[in-house]
């Protein structure tokens, strides 16, 4: 009876998009979840989701017909600068960011009430801010733009899997035998800020920072080596997000919800095996 | 040419020096201790040296055949560290990384040279552990082993024995000097004056009154009277 209304929905083409897309960005963000959670780098995803929701406002109230265009750039630029505010001055850079974050998303919402031509902006920044049913209206073109971004970032982590190890595990090490462990710290960065754009549309901004914590969390309470921890948060991730879609289409719940609160449930779970395990 | 040599350097922070006018030359196979109070500027001084820190003043220059960036280090272990999901391998491993450029994967080779050096410091049956489950003694073995991946020109040590207890200090200091009797050079940080005495070729004393000399003349020296008097003292 399910299996038979699955095989119903996945002959709507918005469903495979929506599968596919929500797959990919899952996996994306899973992989550098590890690294952030473990160079305590997480307020960099955070700041940087507001920035996205703040930026997503101005392309709105522009009237852009492409988004990305303004979104991208100023993700990316935010991720540089937060970068280097946070290792220049510890403490001050927390609250440099804090600022930051809080005053993207107060200026987003300003923008929005006041230059909005659509009818429903509280709809609007709701939907921005946790994740709109937009996902099950992607076009074509958004897709292919996913699939090709998701290919480059997972290139990307592959070739240099190493790397980012070893600037994770001891950057002083690595740097003092010769590594570029600045260049792999921008990198991560920028690599991250595609990745949060790119998932501002699966579960909007508010949410972004669970879908890249949460598998990775998961994960390091069952395994207790680099490459176990990063291939079972990425399985993780992907299970989360392929059924928490299907969930939310089957019961009529929010998309980002639902894979957030399903990566919550995973947590809960694997948290339970480790206290068991060990 | 000496390996390092050190001429009036000035190291701190923000331009606040921690500590001035240090002068010292590290020869191939030495054995030099750095020692003096806490908060002294050791550390800082050693980050310098391994260029993670640009100098406030003065100059260090590295010779006979020794680059900037062929130097191994032991830190000092950060709180990041202590629960990181890692095998041992992984981290032997990613001692290669400052030589491989843009090389993604490691080589055969260097596969190899990680078992010996883990053999070498023997901790081949740990191999295939995880680091945050070994003991203290386990994990400095596991970081002296991916340093020698990077280099076995010389290694930098900060605190290396801190937090261990005396019979796996004692091991530490033998395979430290063992080393150094197989020709690499070291430098190492120690609040463990008597260890740097046995042990050391040169010391390096930093703090209000700077020494540096070879252990018999700093042994003669002011510099070592006050300090041993007050690490003995502190001791009791
Ligand atoms: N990142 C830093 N920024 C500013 N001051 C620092 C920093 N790290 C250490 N210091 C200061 O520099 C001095 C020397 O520190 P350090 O080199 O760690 O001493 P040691 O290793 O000899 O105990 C200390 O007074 C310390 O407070
Ligand atoms: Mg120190």
């Amino acid at each position: 009876m399910l299996f038979e209304k699955l095989a119903l929905y996945m002959q709507y083409p918005f469903v495979r998009y929506a599968l596919i897309v929500g797959v990919l960005i899952a996996l994306c963000s899973s992989l550098l979840g590890v690294t952030l959670v473990l160079k305590r780098f997480s307020f960099i995803g955070d700041g940087l989701s507001h920035v996205a929701f703040g930026a997503m406002a101005v392309a709105t109230v522009a009237g852009l017909s492409n988004d990305m265009l303004i979104i991208m750039p100023i993700t990316v630029l935010s991720a540089i600068l937060l970068l280097k505010n946070g290792q220049n001055a510890r403490i001050k850079g927390d609250a440099a960011i804090a600022m930051i974050s809080v005053g993207a998303l107060a200026f987003g919402y300003l923008l929005m009430n006041l230059f909005s031509t659509s009818s429903n902006v509280s709809g609007d920044v709701c939907s921005t801010l946790f994740g709109s049913t937009s996902i099950l209206t992607l076009t074509k073109e958004e897709v292919a733009l996913c699939i090709i971004l998701s290919i480059v970032v997972l290139l990307i982590f592959i070739l240099f899997y190493n790397k980012i190890f070893a600037v994770t595990f001891d950057e002083n090490f690595a740097k003092a035998t010769g590594v570029k462990a600045d260049g792999y710290n921008l990198l991560i960065a920028v690599t991250i800020a595609v990745i949060i754009v790119l998932a501002m549309n699966l579960v909007g901004s508010l949410l972004i920072s669970a879908l890249i914590i949460f598998p990775s969390l998961s994960a390091m309470r069952i395994f207790k080596s680099f490459k176990s921890v990063t291939v079972c948060s990425a399985l993780l991730s992907v299970f989360c997000a392929f059924f928490g879609i299907i969930i939310s289409i089957v019961a009529g719940t929010p998309v980002g919800s639902t894979i957030v609160a399903m990566d919550a449930a995973v947590f809960a779970v694997c948290y339970i095996i480790g206290i068991i395990k060990y | 040419m000496s390996y390092i040599t050190v001429k009036d350097l000035s190291v701190g922070y923000d331009g606040v020096a921690v500590e001035k006018n240090i002068n010292f030359t590290v020869e191939k196979g030495n054995y030099l201790c750095i020692v003096g109070e806490n908060g002294s500027g050791k550390t800082t001084l050693m980050k310098t040296l391994l260029g993670l820190r640009s100098p406030l003043s003065g100059q260090i220059e590295y010779g006979d055949g020794l680059k900037k960036n062929e130097m191994g280090y032991l830190p000092q272990q950060t709180v990041v560290q202590k629960d990181f999901p890692a095998s041992v391998k992984e981290i032997v491993m990613s001692g290669f990384e400052g030589s491989a450029g843009l090389r993604p994967f490691y080589t055969k080779a260097e596969k190899e040279e990680a078992a010996a050096n883990m053999e070498r410091m023997g901790i081949s049956d740990l191999a295939g552990r995880f680091y945050r489950e070994l003991s203290g003694g386990q994990q400095q073995r596991v970081l002296l082993a991916r340093a020698l991946c990077a280099t076995k020109k010389i290694l930098l040590l900060d605190e290396p024995v801190s937090g261990l207890d005396p019979l796996v200090t004692a091991q530490m200091y033998e395979l430290i000097a063992g080393l150094n009797k197989d020709g690499v050079t070291i430098i190492m940080i120690s609040h463990d004056i008597e260890a740097a005495v046995k042990y050391a070729s040169h010391i390096l004393h930093i703090g209000s009154d700077i020494f540096f000399g070879s252990k018999n003349e700093y042994l003669k020296s002011s510099a070592a009277k006050g300090f041993l008097a007050t690490e003995k003292g502190g001791e009791n």
